[in-house]
Parts: C-alpha cells; sequence; structure tokens
C-alpha cells in the first residue's frame, strides 16, 4: 500500500532518489537545498540507503564527481541551488555533452547581488542552454514524482541525458505538505535497473571526454542536438507509464481551465499553484480565463504549446527572472514559439517575485487587469513588473 | 587522412571506443626545441622517462634512454628532471 505522509519537499526528493536506490550521490549544501544532501547523507549513514556520499568541497567537485560515478554506470544524483548551480556551471554542460544521466534537484534560489537565499527563477534560466532536460514542480508530490521520473527518462538507452527538476527554494522546498509515496515494489515496476552500455570498464578500455577539434566538434553538437529533440519521445513514454503505475498524470504543457480561454495566464513552479485561486474565482464570475505552466522547459514543448494557445486572444507571461536588457526568459521564448503562427494571441510580460517576493492572489489580480490594459493598448512597455513598488514611467527598450 | 565522420557516425557522448587512439596523432609538429642525451653524462637513472609527460621517453636495450621525437613536444622538463645535466634543449632548425 502506498502511504500518505506530510513531508517538506526537500525531503520528498530525498525519498525519491532513495526509493530509486541511487548508487551515488555528491553534493555541497546550499541554502535552500541543504535539506536534500543533508536527508541523503543520514539515510546512507544509517543504513536506509546502500549508497556512495560522497562529500565534496564545491559544487563544481560535486557535479564532477558526478560525472565520474555516471560514467562506470552508477545511479547518480545531486541538488543544487542559486550560486552553487552557477559554480557548477562549465561542468553542468559536461554532464549533457557525454550524455551521462544525472538527476540534478534544483531548489530555485535567486542570483546575487545582492546577495539573496530566497527564490526566483535566475539560477534556472542561467542553466537554460545546458542540455540538460528540465521540468518545473508546482508541489511537494510533483517534486517527488518528476525526481524518480527523471532517472527512468534519463537513464533510458535511447535518451542518456542528464534531468533537471526545479523546485522552487523555501516556498516548496521547505514547506510540509501531504505526499503520497508509493510502495518500492511500485518503484521497482517503473524504474529498471540503470544499465548503461559504454560503462567505463578496465577490461575492455575506451576514451570517454576526447577532446574535438573543429574537424568533429560540430557534427558532436549536431548528433547532441538530434538526440535531446528526439528524446522527448520517451519523455513522453515516461509519463504515461507514470501514469498508469501511480496514477497521477504529467503533460509538457498543464492545464488549469482553459477550454474556451480567451486570456491565458502562463506559470512556472510553485506560483501556479496561487494563480489557481484566482483563476477560479474569475471563471466562476464567468470569465474566459484560463491558465497554463511549462512543466517541459527543456526540450522546449513547442508543438503541445502552440496547440494550446493558438485559440487565446491575450497570452500574459509572469517571469520570475530578467534576462537584463531584453525582459522576461519565458517570456521570449514562448513569444518566439508564437512568431509564424497564425491565428496567435498578444503576449504580454509580467516580471515579478524575484528574490523571494511573495506573489499573493491579489497580485495575480493586477497581473491580469494590468495585462488586459497592455493587451488593449497595443503598444507594449518593455519593462512591466508586479509587487515592486515606485512606479515604472517611459521605461522603454 | 582521418576518416571524416557525419553526424550520424558518432557514438553517444563522443566516446571513442578503441583505448589509445591518442597514439595515432604526431604531437611531436609542435615541437620548437628537442631534447638531446648525450650518453657521456648518462647514467641511466630513468628520471627522465618518469617525469616525461608524454611518455616521449624510450627506454633503449642498453639502458640508455631516447626521447621519441614522433610525440615529443619538446618542453623541457626532462633535462630539468636529469640529476646529471645530460640532456640539453636546442632550438629546432628549419627544414
Ligand atoms: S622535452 Fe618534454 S616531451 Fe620531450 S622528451 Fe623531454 S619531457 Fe618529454
Ligand atoms: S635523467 Fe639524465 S641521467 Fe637519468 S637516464 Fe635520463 S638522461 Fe640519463
Amino acid at each position: 500500500m502506498s502511504k500518505r505522509v506530510a513531508l517538506e519537499a526537500s525531503f520528498a526528493v530525498a525519498e525519491a532518489a532513495r526509493m530509486a536506490d541511487v548508487d551515488v550521490t555528491a553534493a555541497y549544501p546550499i541554502t535552500p537545498q541543504t535539506h536534500i544532501p543533508e536527508r541523503l547523507a543520514e539515510m546512507v549513514a544509517d543504513g536506509e540507503l546502500d549508497a556512495a556520499y560522497i562529500p565534496v568541497e564545491s559544487e563544481h567537485s560535486a557535479m564532477s564527481a558526478c560525472l565520474g560515478a555516471a560514467a562506470v554506470g552508477a545511479r547518480t544524483f545531486t541538488a543544487t541551488a542559486g550560486q552553487g548551480l552557477e559554480l557548477m556551471h562549465e561542468v553542468v554542460y559536461v554532464a549533457s555533452s557525454m550524455r551521462y544521466p544525472i538527476v540534478m534537484a534544483v531548489c530555485n534560489r535567486a542570483l546575487s547581488a545582492p546577495l539573496s537565499v530566497w527564490g526566483d527563477h535566475s539560477d534556472a534560466m542561467a542553466v537554460r542552454d545546458t542540455g540538460w532536460i528540465q521540468v518545473f514542480c508546482q508541489n511537494n508530490q510533483e517534486a517527488f514524482d518528476l525526481t524518480l521520473w527523471a532517472f527512468r527518462v534519463g537513464e533510458d538507452p535511447k535518451v542518456l541525458f542528464p534531468v533537471m527538476v526545479h523546485l522552487d527554494g523555501f516556498t516548496l522546498s521547505h514547506v510540509t505538505e501531504p505526499v503520497i509515496l508509493p510502495e518500492q515494489s511500485e518503484v521497482d515496476r517503473f524504474l529498471p535497473k540503470f544499465q548503461y552500455l559504454f560503462a567505463l570498464n578496465p577490461d575492455k578500455p575506451m576514451t570517454h571526454g576526447a577532446f574535438g577539434p573543429p574537424e568533429i566538434y560540430s557534427e558532436a553538437k549536431i548528433a547532441q542536438e538530434v538526440a535531446f529533440r528526439k528524446s522527448k519521445e520517451i519523455i513522453l513514454q515516461g509519463w504515461n507509464e507514470f501514469g498508469n503505475i501511480f496514477g497521477r498524470h504529467y503533460f509538457p504543457v498543464e492545464q488549469y481551465r482553459t477550454a474556451g480561454a480567451k486570456t491565458l495566464l502562463l506559470t512556472m513552479g510553485s506560483s501556479t499553484e496561487t494563480a489557481k485561486i484566482v483563476i477560479d474565482e474569475r471563471r466562476d464570475k464567468g470569465e474566459a480565463i484560463g491558465l497554463i505552466s511549462l512543466r517541459l522547459w527543456r526540450p522546449f514543448p513547442f508543438e503541445e504549446f502552440r496547440q494550446i494557445v493558438k485559440g487565446a486572444e491575450t497570452l500574459i507571461v509572469l517571469d520570475r527572472c530578467i534576462s537584463s536588457g531584453m525582459g522576461g526568459p519565458v517570456f521570449s521564448e514562448v513569444r518566439s514559439a508564437l512568431y509564424n503562427e497564425v491565428p496567435k494571441p498578444k503576449v504580454v510580460n509580467i516580471i515579478g517575485g524575484l528574490g523571494g517576493r511573495d506573489i499573493s492572489e491579489n497580485d495575480f489580480e493586477y497581473v491580469i487587469d494590468r495585462s488586459r490594459e497592455i493587451a488593449k493598448q497595443g503598444s507594449e512597455k518593455m519593462l512591466e513588473t508586479v509587487g515592486v513598488r515606485g512606479k515604472m514611467i517611459g521605461i522603454r527598450g | 587522412m582521418v576518416k571524416q565522420l557525419t553526424w550520424i557516425d558518432m557514438e553517444v557522448g563522443n566516446i571513442v571506443k578503441e583505448a589509445g587512439s591518442a597514439s595515432f596523432r604526431r604531437t611531436g609538429d609542435w615541437r620548437t626545441e628537442r631534447p638531446i642525451i648525450d650518453k657521456e653524462k648518462c647514467n641511466k637513472c630513468g628520471l627522465c622517462w618518469l617525469y616525461c609527460p608524454d611518455v616521449a621517453i624510450r627506454p633503449l636495450e642498453n639502458g640508455y634512454y631516447e626521447p621519441d621525437l614522433y610525440y615529443c613536444k619538446g618542453c623541457g622538463i626532462c633535462a630539468k628532471a636529469c640529476p646529471r645535466e645530460a640532456i640539453t634543449i636546442s632550438e629546432e632548425e628549419e627544414k
């Protein structure tokens, strides 16, 4: 029997790694990710998890140790956040290019300066081009589910890419919610043992990580990109199978009350749950408004996204990050995904929730009303915010 | 001539399934200076062989050592390592 327990999202992630029976975890503690490696270290020390826990001196080393572990075919897990992910940055690229299916939870955190340990999506957006499969969680159950799912998808011989599971720092990582934990037998049915065909083996020597001079680098990158795009098929299969076994269903673009919606709000991560309350109120009053959330961030779900938003008149994108001199990164991607579509909604961008600033129901009310005004005016300012003190006047692109 | 691989030929993660393929790569043509061993001074201690980062010093049957100029990059480490100062580094001449 599965059981329903109260768990912090961080502990739910650690529990998923334990039930996945990871072989190696190497991590460096950083707020707000700390509870994940702490819990894993405890599990290893108490004999609940038979794994090597490698304490390292930095995130750069954490990911490097993970590369080594994955290279010999170990099921490998790590977690980080904010500055830690930045320090790890160059090795994050290596993991995907060398096709090591490491699973990493990222407790999303703002980037310094000013120094902030609190949540936003700046860390996630800084690694969006690294070639990892990336998903966003809205609650603790999803943090558990998607961590488990990440191993299955990443390790599939047709995929062999690392997977990043994004969960909001503090608003998820440190919040306790009910989580349904499955039976170990169900997990084992969903997640086969990791069998890596190219594991390093002294009896059959081969080279991992050879250098790529100009004669071969382009071919290597295109091969990687083609394989990455093809991984979508297994991503969907993985969610299908997950739904069959556990009864919870995941989609590349999650929809909430979108039928016949003229206005769509797009959020990522935990603020989606707050937005649902506002959507409910407005829907119940008869407004044609719905909510969508990008579950799958990489590879970008072009097809599903276009299909879902094509009937809407206005698409409001709430970004919890600024791409300096550009705007919201999610906004700029979804707008470009729609550019050649006919018909397509007007896309409006609002930036908020930076560095742990709450996004309340009232904020969402403002976001929706203000976006409709902007859409009606036809001209868009380049910088629109919510929950920021001080009037924005004449700030144009 | 290296075979021109297309992207379809690439192994997953660009793995090279044959080990030791670096031996095909002539690194000797990076060299601007070459080591020359003076057998008169050499006492066959083998430190040059041990220290060469490119494994480019070859032991000979008679106990002496000799740089393999196909790989030797001319870094000069062997000359520094030699306790007998038997190795001199001299500039490569234009061919
Ligand atoms: S010069 Fe450098 S590369 Fe050449 S034999 Fe001496 S140590 Fe090796
Ligand atoms: S280090 Fe000098 S003395 Fe020793 S073997 Fe080499 S050349 Fe001879």
